[in-house]
């Protein structure tokens, strides 16, 4: 037992499931996706070696800058989107809301559909933005349109709207947390200095607030990038990601292609974080 | 109590409208699987009636919508139970600040933020190369725990940072050994974080898709099963499986809720007997 009043040997047999879990399943797939990423393969099998060739063929061809380009536009436009609806719903949760109970039951509210399934929540669009969905018959019916709008299904439209409706509450519960966190004769000595309601929202919630938005663009960030399954249900196959670009390569069985691109994806994410990281420290916000 | 600001109804609004975005479709569909034998995916009703959920337990032309149910299942459990041992030795562990504890701390947030393609594309290379048959309870599960912990762990993070030591300091003044302290103190105190940890365990594990896609071999999972209808169903048979699934995760989120809060309510109940004396 004397051996375990070590704390780092104690700490490190604590972690022991863990760490083994990230290697095995994260540490390990991920070095796996690199080394084959040099490899080679023809229509049948795949073959060890040594080669750039896939590196070269995704940097030479025209369709990697485009898709990368969508991906960050997705990215950067659900984040617009996703940021101005969470801060909005996270401060009258916070600010607005005087009962403890009814702040738990609708914070619940905005948490739930995140332990419900994605594919679900995606095919739930379709009776509403379809050809003949309910926005296309209310148009209609209103007269501000005489046709079925085409692009609400299967678009760039339909794929954002999909990206807002998964992910806002990444971002609704860590911007929540920190603005609970504020000290609220901080704001009381805003008013006390004749600050209005929108000068206090400026120069001190929205301050307080970083490290949550932070948090939450991190996780809207990351997923929108790793994304493969929204753009392709959502835009009904017609848009490509970075993430369609490697789930092609493997129905395809181009596994050394689709792991080159995973390893540039990969580059992109992490260095994406790395910049983002700069402005919070994650570990002071828990 | 102050009078309410315009700004607060105009929030009110907002919020009401985000919850119709948020609830709107999920109900849609919910109204549309009780559309009649002849309708379509998309309204009017034609008729209301109960024919596509009867369909769903027909024998289907594709799939295997109740053996994928089982094991998606069956995964969730095994995903919840591993995910709450081992994010609680993970938060005991990083209580110690042992040497390298930053290091893992950064491979959590690594499996965080690493889109889930490449842990299915990762995995999938492995078993291959190692010649092991890549199944959901093997290959799946490892997947899917790499999701999974990370929102383990990082609840159990937040738990001990506001743990309150004195609670262990008086256990052990009183004797208490380690492992007794760990039992009769230290998790009874964070048993509603636990059950919240077994919650995210199950149902992201219940609900997940990119992560088993690749992992989880010749039989799939819910998810994949329902992923594969869309590709080739184009009845409102979708709709009530859709409809089904989300009332059973709902009812699953309940469960945990209402334990949580009866748990709660049991601790204000018997907690303390400070005043109680004299």
């Amino acid at each position: 037992m004397q051996i375990l009043k070590n704390r780092h040997l104690a700490g490190w047999l604590q972690a022991a499931p863990l760490t083994l879990i990230l290697l095995g399943f994260l540490v390990l797939p991920i070095a796996t996706i690199v080394i084959v990423s040099f490899w080679q393969a023809t229509e049948f099998s795949i073959i060890p070696a040594f080669s750039f060739e896939n590196y070269e063929f995704l940097f030479g061809s025209a369709v990697t800058g485009r898709v990368f380009l969508a991906t960050f536009r997705y990215a950067f436009i659900t984040w617009v989107f996703t940021l101005a609806i969470g801060f909005t719903v996270a401060y009258y949760l916070a600010f607005h809301i005087r009962s403890q109970s009814v702040q738990i039951a609708l914070f619940l509210l905005c948490t739930i559909p995140f332990w419900t399934s994605n594919i679900i929540r995606m095919i739930s669009w379709i009776p509403f933005l379809g050809r003949n969905g309910i926005a296309n018959q209310t148009l209609i019916s209103w007269g501000v349109v005489d046709q079925p709008v085409e692009w609400l299904l299967y678009s760039d439209f339909s794929v954002i709207l999909a990206f807002v409706h998964l992910y806002t509450l990444f971002m609704v519960v860590p911007i929540f947390n920190t603005m609970m966190r504020i000290d609220r004769s901080l704001i009381e000595a805003a008013y006390d200095n004749g600050a209005s309601g929108w000068q206090t929202l400026v120069h001190v919630i929205l301050p307080l607030c970083k490290p949550g938005i932070m948090i939450g663009t991190i996780f809207v960030v990351t997923l929108v990038m790793g994304d493969f399954i929204t753009v392709r249900f959502m835009s009904g196959s017609q848009r490509a990601n970075v993430g369609r670009l490697i789930s092609n390569d493997i129905s395809l069985l181009q596994y050394p292609s689709a792991a080159a691109t995973a390893v540039v994806l990969l580059c992109t994410v992490l260095i994406t974080i790395a910049i983002l990281l700069r402005f919070v420290d994650i570990r002071k916000e828990l | 109590m102050e009078k309410r600001s315009t700004g607060f109804w105009v929030l009110t609004v907002f919020f009401a409208l985000f919850m119709l975005f948020l609830y709107g479709p999920t109900i849609t569909i919910g109204i549309l699987s009780f559309q009649g034998e002849g309708g379509g995916l998309t309204f009017p009703m034609r008729g209301v009636s109960l024919y596509w959920f009867h369909d769903l337990f027909q024998e289907q032309a594709v799939g295997d919508i109740w053996g994928a149910f089982r094991r998606s299942f069956a995964l969730g459990l095994m995903v919840m139970v591993t995910t709450v041992v081992v994010s609680v030795m993970g938060g005991l562990a990083f209580r110690k600040r042992f040497a390298g504890s930053g290091m893992l701390f950064y491979l959590i947030i690594a499996s965080l933020v690493i889109p889930s393609i490449l842990i299915s594309l990762g995995v999938g290379l492995i078993f291959n190369q190692f010649g092991l048959k890549i199944h959901w309870a093997t290959s799946g599960f490892g997947a899917q725990l790499t999701w999974t912990l990370p929102f383990g762990l990082l609840i159990m993070f937040a738990v001990f940072n506001r743990f309150d030591k004195s609670y262990e300091e008086a256990a052990r003044d009183q004797g208490a050994t380690a492992w007794q302290t760990i039992a009769h103190v230290v998790l009874p105190i964070i048993a509603p974080s636990l059950i919240g940890v077994g919650l995210f365990g199950f149902t992201l594990s219940y609900d997940e898709f990119a992560r088993t896609l690749l992992t989880a071999g010749s039989y799939n999972t819910l998810p994949l099963e329902i992923y594969g209808m869309t590709t080739n169903v184009t009845t409102p048979v979708i709709y009530a499986l859709g409809t089904l699934t989300t009332i059973f995760s709902f009812g699953i989120i309940g469960v945990f809720i209402l334990t949580v809060w009866i748990m709660g309510k049991r601790r204000a109940r018997l907690g303390s007997d400070a005043g109680k004396g004299v």
